[in-house]
Order: C-alpha cells, then structure tokens, then sequence
C-alpha cells in the first residue's frame, strides 16, 4: 500500500519537532556550559589582573646616620604606615655595605603597603580617615600610583602581602615537573610498548592492562600517601622536595602516558609493520625505526597532557609536604620548595585581603602555563602527523 | 611416493613426453621443497597436508577460490604467521636444505633470503630513498654512502621505477601513485638480493595499466628470483606465471605447468574453477 506526500509529511512533522527539540536543548546545555565557563574567566581576571599591579610611593630617602641604625628615620614620619615594612628594613643593611651613601638621599619609588594598594585598587582595608587623605593628596601630586608589580614574579612567598611573589612556587614546578617526566616518560613509553609490540596477549598481561587502567581513576591524594609511605619514610627522599613530589607525580602520571602511548602506538597501521618484518627487521627494529616515529606525536601529546594534569595536582603534594612556606627560590632537587597549585593553595587560606589578589593571580599565572601546555601539545599534534 | 623427488601434480603425474615450451631449460632448480604442510588458526585448520616444490627463477603463481588457504601458504615460506599467536604450523618447509620452521632458524635470517610484497602498497613513511637504502644499511650490505647509492638506483632499476623517480629521492615514498608504490616496494624488497620474492596479490589494489607494468617486472625479475604469487586473477596467473598451483579449501588440487594447466586441467574442480564457474 503506498502513501501520499501529505500523509507522510503528517507523521514527519511529528519526528522533525523533535529532532528539533533535542537540538534546542543540547545547544542550551553547550551554551550553559559556555556560560559558566565565561563567568569563571571573567571572575579569574577581575580578581587576578590587579594582582599584576602594586601601589608604589614615591619620595625622598635620606640615608642619615640615624637611618643606618632604624630604617624609619630615612622617611618622613607620616609616610611610615604606608611604606611596606621591607623596605624600610632593608636600608640599614644597605647603609652598612655601602657606607659611603651615608649623609646623601634621593627621590625613589618604593613598595607601599598592602592596605595603600587595597585601598587605591578600592578594596576593603584598615586605613585611617588620616591616612586615607595623606594617599589621596599625593596621588594628586603623581607620588603614589599602580604599577606593574615585578615583585609577583620576582619572588618568592612572604607573610607581608605586598611582597608575596609566585617566583618559589614556579621554580619548584618546574623542578617537580622535570622529576615526573624524567621518571614517568620512559618508564610509560617502555611499559607500553612491551603490552603493546611484544608481551603475549594472556590472562597475565589482561590483568595488568586493568590494573593501569585502575590506576589512572585513582584519587590522587592516595598517591601521595603512598608517596608519603615509600618514597620519604621507607627510601628516605627528602620531605617536601621537588624529588619526593616529582616521583609522587610521576607514579600518578604514569598510567596516562601508559594508555595514551598504547593509543598511539595502536593507532599505527600493521601493514607497516608488516612491511618492516618483510624486509628482515628484528621484532626491536620494527618498533624503534618505524612504529615509534610514527607514534611519537600520539606519544608527546599524551604526555604533556598528563603532565599538564600532574602541574595542577595539590592533594598529594600536600601530603608530601610541598604546601610549606617557601620564601627562597630552591637551588637543589632536595631542597624544601613549593608548587604553583600548593601555593595558591595556601595563599588561599591567608586572612589579609591583600591575598585574595594574589591567589587569583596566582590561579592565572597557573591557567595560562596549562592553557600554553595543551595549546602546544596540539600544535605538535598538528605538525608531526601524517599520512601513511 | 618417494618424499626426495620433486611433486608436480600429486595426483597425477605430468606426462613426460608432454613439451614444456617455454621453461624447458630453466624448470627444475629446486628453492622450497614443502612436505605434509598443516597450518592450524586455533582449532580450525586451515592448510590440509600440503606438498608441492617450488622452483628457482620461475614464477609460481597461486589461484583459488577466496580463504582456500593459498595466502596462508604464501605466509608459511617467510614465516609471517609466526606474528599470529594462535597459529599452529606442523611439517616441512624447506630451503637451501634446512628447514625453515627448525628452532635454530631464525626468522629474520629467512626474511632475509625470502622478501613480501603485499596486496596494499606499504612503503615506509620515509623517503624514496630511505624506503630502499633502510634495510639494506640494517643488514650491513652497505657501508659506503657511495656503495648505498649505487644499491639504491640499482633497485629502482630492476624495478622499472629508476626514470620516474631519479629526480625526486628524497620525497616521501607515500607521495608515488598506487602502482609506483607498489614497484616501490618491490624495490625495496629486491634490494636486500633475496633468494625469493613472495608476492601476495601485488596488483589488487591497482589500476589495469599499473598492474601491466607490475605483471611485465614480474617477467624480468624471475631472471634473478623464485617469484611466488597469489593471485585472483586468472588471466593473470596464465600471463606472468610459468607454474600454477590451485588451492581448494586448503588443500592443492592441482598443480603443474601453467599452460598445461589451462588448456587440459586435470581436475575437474580446476576445470570448474578456471572457466569460472565458481570462485
């Protein structure tokens, strides 16, 4: 029996009104997804970006023989609570080891307090009605402005606000990083190509292959204890060490890179293979001359990305011992250091207002190191690949 | 039947007063005696006790119906099979006097002696070049960089690709035509100077004037190599092939010299099968 145009567009129209209604509603969970995305952005950088500038005073330093001995004799006495504490302790120290600057003064810019920057940025603070006008008359006279803060990126954590920096905390993930990958790199490219190009396919290497892929859903602050466990109490690493923490990092890191170089050498072809046995190559030769270079894109993508998610790991960074307060760059693997996640972590946790800024910023600084990681994963994604 | 002479048409045995027109002189130079060949894919089997002797500087081509078991065969001589896990071979496959399955043979010794060319053109992800120079380097034939070179043209000219590409070397292998890949691969194959040269439906993926060309290489090379073949095409076989063997369920039905064996096949189900009536 067949049917008219009319009567199958009666029932078609039924169909399209709910394709059509799917399609709304899938497009409003994307756009609500957008939506809260934009909203964390734009929250991140209205807190953040005014952590990049700091109140700076300028005026005269007289470096008497009085200052030499009490830093606060160099200033004018009303200029005092607004001067950040570190300045004004530092100059009896710089008198000492340049004595012939005793009996001159200039005109400088110097670092102001965290409430004078709160203050100019328009945040709460405890300044006095006094204090606020003395600010407010020299911002007329062009001697208190914003400017960029080399501090956030010159130096390390301080309990004084205006001085904090992320320096330590970006030093010691660069040095944790180094450790993971040092550790976690080869030890996952060789664990998956032996699944991969040479173990047997037998109920032993099924077991393993579930067991890494359990590994990788494993909350990551267990890794910590077991990095607690092993690596600090049994081996004896050094707390709070880039060592102890890259090694904790790698153990998490290693299951991805696992899965992902088994991804990519699977994504290989066997008629290249094939090809490559063909012609006399030993089982070592095929995977290192021919299946490897093609995998190596796969392989680099999928580390860096696993890389990127150990970088913004805290939970068993804190177990190791890697949220302590570390004011000095570290110089050594074993040296105490901090991480940026740990730091923003504990910046978090500080009262003064002053540091809500400087954990936003610090979050930035984090998100665009991740953002440049990802963004250059896919771009040697897109440059190594190639047809076969 | 006494296992030390040559097989040739098991079941019956080829009339010795029949002319052998073209390959009189060059027919019968052992390379690969095979006896009570049984392959087995986990539980099914999938060759039947073969027998057969394939000869130096012919070219042996096999036909039959598709999963008779011919590419399977052609697998057992380089021992790709062994890259099969569940794959079970039982018999003999010798060459050169040994057997090729033994313990103390080595699998990349044999590839070494037995070169593949595949049904899809593989080259290497690599250049012209590199495609050919790679593994003659691997197995130290070549020191030099001159010595190299020289391999290198000379392989692409007994493939008929030299002119083609003399210019362009360094380009990716992968950037040639379907039919130049595959004489490519043929160069590549030929430039580790193998005994034999086993072709797996070399011309199935190509276009009929590629596949001419492949079939006219097929003719010069065996003045050098053992060429064996499967091929699906009839006319093929009858073309390029001075002896046929006809697999049937992984079993040889027949096999003898190609002329003999389309003009008065045996067999009937040879006879059903090259004049098409199942396949």
């Amino acid at each position: 029996m067949s049917h008219s145009f009319d009567e199958i567009s009666q029932q078609l129209k039924r169909r399209h009104r709910k394709s059509a209604r799917l399609k709304w509603i899938s497009m409003g969970a994307l756009g609500l997804a957008g939506l809260f995305l934009v909203l964390f952005f734009a929250d991140m950088l209205s807190k953040g970006l005014p952590a990049f500038q700091q109140a700076y005073i300028n005026a005269e330093v007289r470096y008497t023989e009085e200052a030499s001995r009490d830093g606060r004799q160099a200033f004018d006495q009303d200029l005092i609570p607004l001067i950040s504490r570190t300045v004004v302790r530092v100059i009896p120290l710089q008198l000492r080891n340049n004595p012939e600057m005793i009996g001159t003064s200039e005109q400088r810019w110097m670092l102001a307090t965290s409430e004078v920057d709160q203050y100019l940025k328009g945040h709460r603070n405890r300044l006095s009605d006094e204090e606020k006008a003395e600010i407010d008359e020299r911002v007329a006279a062009g001697q208190v402005d914003l400017r960029f803060n080399k501090t956030f990126f010159g130096s390390g954590d301080s309990k004084i606000a205006e001085n904090a920096g992320i320096l330590s905390a970006v030093v010691g993930t660069i040095m944790t990083m180094i450790v993971t990958l040092l550790i976690s790199f080869p030890i996952g490219v060789m664990t998956a190509i032996y699944l991969e190009e040479f173990a047997p396919d037998n109920r032993f290497t099924q077991l393993i292959e579930i067991n890494i892929n359990n590994l990788a859903a494993i909350p990551s602050i267990l890794f910590g204890l077991l990095g607690l466990a092993i690596f600090i109490n049994f081996f004896g690493v050094p707390r709070s060490s880039p060592l102890a923490g890259g090694m904790t990092l790698a153990l998490m890191t290693l299951p991805v890179i696992i899965i992902a170089t088994r991804t990519a050498l699977r994504s290989v072809p066997d008629s290249i293979r094939h090809a490559a046995f063909g012609v006399g190559c030993s089982r070592w030769q095929v995977v290192r001359d021919h299946v490897l270079p093609l995998a190596m894109p796969g392989i680099m993508t999928g580390s860096i990305i696993g890389l990127a998610q150990a970088m913004g790991e805290t939970a068993p960074l804190i177990i190791v011992g890697m949220v302590a307060f570390i004011p000095d760059v570290s110089a050594s693997f074993t040296q105490a250091a901090t991480v940026m996640p740990a730091q923003i972590f504990t910046w978090s946790g500080e009262p003064e207002q002053a540091f809500v800024e400087k954990t936003a910023g610090g979050i930035l600084v984090l998100l665009s190191v991740l953002i440049s990681l990802n963004a250059f994963a896919v771009v040697l994604r897109k440059k190594f690949e190639r047809r076969w | 039947m006494n296992s030390q002479a040559p097989v040739m048409n098991q079941q019956h045995a080829p009339d010795v007063g029949q002319p052998y027109t073209r390959n009189e002189q060059a027919c019968h130079d052992l390379s690969i005696r095979v006896r009570d060949l049984n392959l087995w894919y986990g539980k099914s089997q999938a060759l039947k006790g073969l027998n057969i002797d394939l000869f130096q500087k012919n070219v042996t081509a096999l036909i039959g119906p598709s999963g008779c078991g011919k590419s399977t065969f052609l697998r057992c001589l380089n021992r790709m099979n062994d890259l099969i896990p569940s794959v079970h071979i039982e018999g003999l496959v010798e060459m050169d006097g040994q057997d090729v399955n033994a313990g103390k043979m080595d699998e990349v010794a044999l590839r070494r002696r037995v070169g593949m060319v595949f049904q899809k053109p593989n080259p290497f992800p690599k250049s012209i070049y590199e495609n050919i120079a790679y593994a003659p380097r691997m197995h130290d034939l070549v020191s030099r960089k001159a010595d190299q070179d020289e391999l290198v043209e000379k392989a692409l000219r007994d493939a008929g690709l030299w002119n083609e590409v003399k210019d362009k070397l360094q380009e990716p292998g992968t950037s040639l035509s379907g039919g130049q890949q595959q004489r490519l691969c043929i160069a590549r194959a030929i430039a580790v100077q193998p005994d034999v040269i086993l072709m797996d439906e070399p011309t199935s993926a190509l276009d009929p004037i590629s596949t001419a060309t492949i079939e006219d290489l097929m003719d010069k090379l065996k003045e050098q190599f053992t060429i064996v073949t499967v091929t699906h095409n009839m006319q093929q076989a009858a073309r390029v092939a001075d002896y046929t063997a006809f697999f049937h369920l992984g079993e040889i039905i027949e096999y003898n010299d190609t002329k003999v064996m389309f003009s008065t096949p045996a067999q009937k189900k040879t006879e059903d099968y090259i004049s098409g009536r199942y396949g």
